[in-house]
Formats: structure tokens, C-alpha cells, sequence
């Protein structure tokens, strides 16, 4: 199959703009991503510990609704997975791979994407959310704790890039 | 709530595909956008923020959807401002964020995966270091606060604001990119 290009920017975001419209409309609730690993590692944490964390509020709310199994971002970011791999499928682009700027190797790499994911993180458990719960849906309702997360993001972005150029060029 | 888990899946599945597509899946495509080579994630973000926004607002106007059905987030300015700037150091560093980990690791991406296992990581961290932070966490709350509260105006003002600095912003990167 060809590989073909991705979509016009904004004809993707009009078609992304119309899943979260649809998800408020049809569910009362924004898009998220982050808060399904957040209740994968509540559960996890407290199942690993002696306790049971019952003195934590944090991962008690987690648990309170019948586990990460009854967990409405635990079944849509499943769907991200399905519908990320259908798409990718069908445009040529499913390719085992590990993308990289040209002068980093594989294993550094993998390294930065990890801690990345790691920081990424603790940013959307102090945020109460990330790039998909935040800015996008808080950010489409005109949250202000939405848009100030947006701000930090960019602002953050743009300040640590060129100490991090290597990785990217 | 029987039917919610196959609603979240299709919900998300449309998620994917939409990011997919615009090709967020691709890590440098997305770290492009810090070294201004790439403004993918800006044009998806703005024009898919203001597609929803619009179309909330005039759902709501047309009465077809009752707004208080659809919570609005509560602000706690304090952490949600070091999250954000946390947030974006680890964006540059992984590339990706977490939706589109996911997409980049259906993909097939390596370090899609890697992102995701970094996530997960992170999160188990914050579930056992709660205790330490709770005091902190929960400061600053400042409730449901919408910017309309903040700068006391009315919705349609700061509807206009945001659909009018988003054109200007496309058109300037059109012509930006035109020019190179």
C-alpha cells in the first residue's frame, strides 16, 4: 500500500474540533488521554500497597467508581489505540519504527521519551489533565485554569527547546 | 451506563483517527512546532478549539443543548501553572503528548511505547507521593472559573476574541511559511 500524506491541518482540526463537539453533546464530558494511565496507576498503587492507600484521596477517587475497568478514559484511549492503528493502517503509514532526530541514536532516544512521558506525567496529575483534557476541551469551555495550562505549556515548550536541540535536528 | 463503555470506545476511536490523520503520530512532526518548522499542532489545536467552542455556543444559543449539562473544569491556578510548565519540558523531550503517544504507538512507534510506559511511570509516582503534596494540590482553588468570570465579560466577546486571534495567527503562518 502507498504511504500516503496526512490531512490539511485544519481540515483535521475542523474533523477533531467535531469529535469533542459530538463527546459533549453525546456525553457531557470532554476528550482526555493522560487521566487513563492516571487510573491504571491508582489502581495499580494501591494494589501494590500494604495500606491500600485508603488514606489517599488522590487515588481514592480513582477507585471510588467500580475500578479502572468501569473507567470511561480507560475505554476511549483504548479507542485512540484502535482508531491510531485503523488510521494508520489505511494510509500506509503502520511502520515498526522509533522516530528520532537524525543525530540521536535509538536508545537515547527511547531514553528522553520515557523520562518525557514521566514528567509529562506529574505536569497532568498537578494540571488535572493534559494536552487532550485541558487544552483542548477546557479549553474549547473557556476554563481559565484550561487556558493558563495551555499558556504554561507553551511557554515551557519554547523556553526549553533550544537546549534541547540535538535531539530534534 | 450500560451503554458508556461502548460509547467512550467509539468516542475514542474517532479521537485516534482524527489524530492520526493529521499525523500526529510522528514525534518529530510534533517537536517541530517548538522549533518552528512544523506548525501542525498549533493549526489542529486552534481550528479543532474553535470548531467545538462554535459549535457549543451556537447549539446553546439555538437552545438544542442545555450548557450546565457539560461541567466546567475547576481552576486551581497554582498547580495547574507548574503542571503546564512541567508539561512542556516533558513535551520537547518525548516529542509527544499523551493522545498522541497512543496514536504514535498504534502506529508502530517505539517511542510512542516508550512515552506511554514514561506516563505510567510518572503517574504511579504521583499516586504514592499524594500524601506529600496533598496541601499544596488542592491550593489556589478557585472553582469553576470560566475567562468570562476573569475578565467580566460576556461569552460572545470572548468567543469573538479567540476565533479572531486564531484567524490572524493562521493567516501569519500561512504567509510565514509561504516566505521560506
Amino acid at each position: 500500500m502507498t504511504r500516503r500524506a496526512p490531512l490539511d491541518p485544519y481540515l483535521a482540526g475542523v474533523a477533531l474540533g467535531l469529535v469533542l463537539l459530538g463527546s459533549f453533546v453525546l456525553s457531557g464530558r470532554g476528550l482526555g488521554a493522560s487521566g487513563a494511565f492516571a487510573s491504571v496507576a491508582a489502581h495499580v498503587a494501591a494494589s501494590s500497597s500494604a495500606t491500600g492507600l485508603d488514606d489517599n484521596a488522590y487515588v481514592q477517587a480513582y477507585l471510588a467508581d467500580g475500578g479502572f475497568a468501569a473507567d470511561w478514559l480507560v475505554f476511549e484511549v483504548l479507542g485512540v489505540l484502535a482508531g491510531g492503528a485503523l488510521s494508520a493502517f489505511a494510509g500506509g503509514r503502520w511502520q515498526l519504527r522509533v522516530t528520532r532526530g537524525a543525530s540521536v541514536h535509538r536508545g537515547p532516544r527511547l531514553l528522553f521519551a520515557f523520562a518525557g512521558g514521566a514528567v509529562m506525567g506529574i505536569g497532568a496529575m498537578l494540571a488535572r489533565g493534559c494536552t487532550s483534557g485541558q487544552a483542548l476541551s477546557g479549553g474549547a469551555l473557556l476554563s481559565a485554569g484550561s487556558w493558563l495550562f495551555m499558556l504554561a505549556v507553551f511557554a515551557a515548550g519554547y523556553a526549553i527547546a533550544p537546549l534541547l536541540r540535538r535531539l530534534w535536528s | 451506563m450500560s451503554d458508556a463503555p461502548a460509547l467512550a470506545l467509539l468516542i475514542g476511536v474517532a479521537f485516534g483517527i482524527a489524530l492520526e490523520q493529521a499525523g500526529m503520530g510522528d514525534a518529530r512532526k510534533l517537536a517541530g512546532q517548538f522549533y518552528l518548522r512544523d506548525f501542525t499542532v498549533f493549526k489542529l489545536m486552534f481550528s479543532a478549539i474553535v470548531t467545538a467552542m462554535l459549535g457549543g455556543f451556537w447549539l446553546a444559543q439555538a437552545g438544542l443543548i442545555d450548557p450546565a449539562l457539560i461541567a466546567m473544569p475547576e481552576t486551581f491556578w497554582l498547580p495547574q501553572l507548574v503542571g503546564g510548565l512541567l508539561f512542556g519540558l516533558g513535551f520537547v523531550c518525548s516529542g509527544l503528548c499523551p493522545g498522541t503517544a497512543c496514536v504514535a504507538a498504534a502506529s508502530g512507534s517505539g517511542d510512542g511505547l516508550a512515552t506511554m510506559l514514561g506516563l505510567f511511570a510518572g503517574l504511579l509516582g504521583c499516586a504514592f507521593g499524594y500524601r506529600w503534596i496533598e496541601p499544596w494540590y488542592n491550593g489556589t482553588a478557585l472553582g469553576p472559573l470560566s475567562l468570562m468570570q476573569v475578565f467580566g465579560v460576556r461569552q460572545g466577546v470572548i468567543v469573538f476574541v479567540i476565533v479572531a486571534t486564531a484567524l490572524a495567527a493562521f493567516a501569519l503562518l500561512e504567509r510565514m511559511e509561504r516566505h521560506r
